[in-house]
């Protein structure tokens, strides 16, 4: 079971890979859109890239509400438990 | 009505990755094709091309270089050079008018390689695995785009399409953008990236491509007698044209003149040029008029010269019959026979040569001649060939599928000397 902190590396290099933000601005209190200048369409690339990465599920409904990095840890952590 | 002058170049080819090392690959004769050291390639009917001599992605950045296809990254890599080398920044200082400033940059066929690569994925993974940077990634104006958006052009983005035309078709589009006063600047040129199994695989079945699958480098050989189809090649060349005016107030260095453009249509096969030549020659006929010259004046031609059996002499004839008396004056040579052909962006690569061939009075010779076509009406240049002195004119002429003809007329005009 991977730890909160764990999740959050491997997003923040998906995040670092598909949009280019550094791996260090990945912090669960920062807004994909507002902080990180995450859009849109590289927020589904993100998507797709932690269904594989963290063998989830993340269906476009649940996807709209991931708001924050911290949205999405949690979303993953909950989907693997 | 203002002279347009070209004050920036380029290229990303199968001769080098910038337009200094291309022009010098050219006057020394060297070969861009070889063989396809890919997996995919190797039960083709046609296991070689010409592919560019670097990887475009080197030159941009990483996450940028993955939203585009290798037909935007081929164009984007150029345009840059042509910005830079017209000696102007991107940043909002540069003293370019941005509302002023036009895009005019062709594809033959567009982001094909992503379209192809995405429906693999989606047949592999299932839908919700393809990427969202599909459609900008395949869209036939993506590198324009990507050229307007790089450069913050607002007074307007074009993408001709005019399969092996294309790239003459937005020289001469940006051409008339500029004499109709919508424009004081303009990139314009054209790309193309399609070494891919499948297109490899479609113009073999049309018996197009050269089968010398044990010497590709001497492939590519136009009005040779042994010629047996074209080369693929893929890369871009892109231009900086302005006004006369709009150089000088600037201090631009000036390379020649965009002296005018010719434009026909053939009317006769989707595929088969016309065997009269009567469109290739109007198109030339077009050009020398729109330039103000006369055939006489004609010291160059850069053919299509694509190495096709029947292709090669009918453009020879057209030539003669575009240039009546003065045929046998100009030095006729096909570039195609180093870069292969590039197609969507064929016209750029060879424009930008046939600028260079007058700018340095030097023609590069069409290689691997081994035994010319008899009887031709008009003269092939086989190994650099020095003009003369003085106004010298030129043209490049540009043939695509469809019955598409653009001729391109220079001059060295206003070049600083």
């Amino acid at each position: 079971m991977a730890s909160t902190d764990e999740i959050r590396a491997d997003l923040a290099e998906i995040v670092n890979d598909v949009a280019g933000v550094a791996v260090e601005d990945v912090q669960l209190d920062k807004s994909f859109t507002d902080d990180l200048d995450v859009d849109s369409l590289s927020m589904v690339e993100i998507i797709y890239a932690c269904e594989e990465k963290f063998g989830v599920s993340i269906p476009d409904e649940d996807a709209k509400n991931l708001k924050t990095v911290g949205d999405a840890v949690a979303f993953i952590e909950r989907a693997q438990a | 009505m203002s002279d347009i002058v070209i004050t920036g170049f380029g290229a990303f080819t199968p001769l080098g990755t910038d337009a200094p090392s291309t022009w010098e690959a050219m006057l020394l004769g060297r070969s861009g094709v070889h063989h396809l050291p890919h997996e995919w390639a190797e039960d083709l009917p046609v296991t070689f091309a010409a592919e560019t001599a670097g990887d475009p992605s080197d030159k941009l950045d990483r996450v940028e270089a993955r939203r585009m296809d290798r037909s935007t990254q081929h164009a984007v890599v150029a345009a840059m050079e042509a910005w830079a080398d017209a000696g102007l920044t991107l940043g909002d200082d540069n003293g370019i008018d941005r509302d002023r400033l036009g895009v005019c940059c062709a594809s033959g066929i567009g982001g094909m390689q992503s379209l192809l690569s995405q429906w693999d994925v989606q047949k592999e993974k299932g839908f919700r695995r393809v990427s969202p940077f599909t459609i900008p990634m395949l869209m036939a104006n993506a590198p324009a785009a990507n050229v307007g958006l790089r450069l913050g052009a607002r007074a307007a983005i074009h993408t001709p399409v005019s399969a092996c035309a294309s790239s003459n078709e937005a020289i001469a589009f940006g051409l008339d953008m500029l004499r109709l006063g919508r424009a004081d600047i303009a990139v314009v040129g054209g790309t193309e990236a399609v070494v891919h199994p499948l297109p490899i695989a479609a113009f073999a079945q049309m018996q197009a491509l050269s089968r010398r699958n044990d010497d590709p480098e001497r492939a590519s050989r136009p009005w040779d007698v042994d010629r047996d189809g074209f080369v693929l090649g893929e890369g871009a060349a892109l231009m900086v044209i302005e006004t006369l005016e709009h150089a000088q107030a600037r201090g631009a260095k000036i390379y020649g003149t965009l002296a005018g453009a010719g434009i026909s249509a053939d009317s006769h096969d989707i595929v088969q040029p016309d065997p009269t030549g009567r469109g290739q020659a109007a198109a030339m006929t077009k050009a020398i008029k729109d330039a103000g010259l006369t055939p006489r004046d004609i010291v160059h031609v850069n053919a299509h010269g694509t190495s096709t059996p029947q292709g090669d002499v009918a453009e020879a004839a057209s030539i003669a019959a575009a240039l009546g008396d003065s045929a046998d004056q100009p030095w006729v040579t096909s570039t195609k026979s180093m870069t292969g052909h590039l197609l969507g962006g064929a016209g750029a690569v060879e424009t930008f040569a046939t600028v260079r061939a007058l700018s340095d009075r030097r023609v590069p010779g069409t290689i691997n001649v081994e035994n010319l076509e008899p009887n031709l009406p008009v003269r092939i240049a086989t190994e650099t060939t020095s003009l003369g002195d003085g106004d010298l004119a030129a043209l490049n002429n540009s043939f695509g599928f469809g019955g598409h003809n653009v001729v391109i007329a220079v001059t060295n005009a206003h070049q600083n000397r």
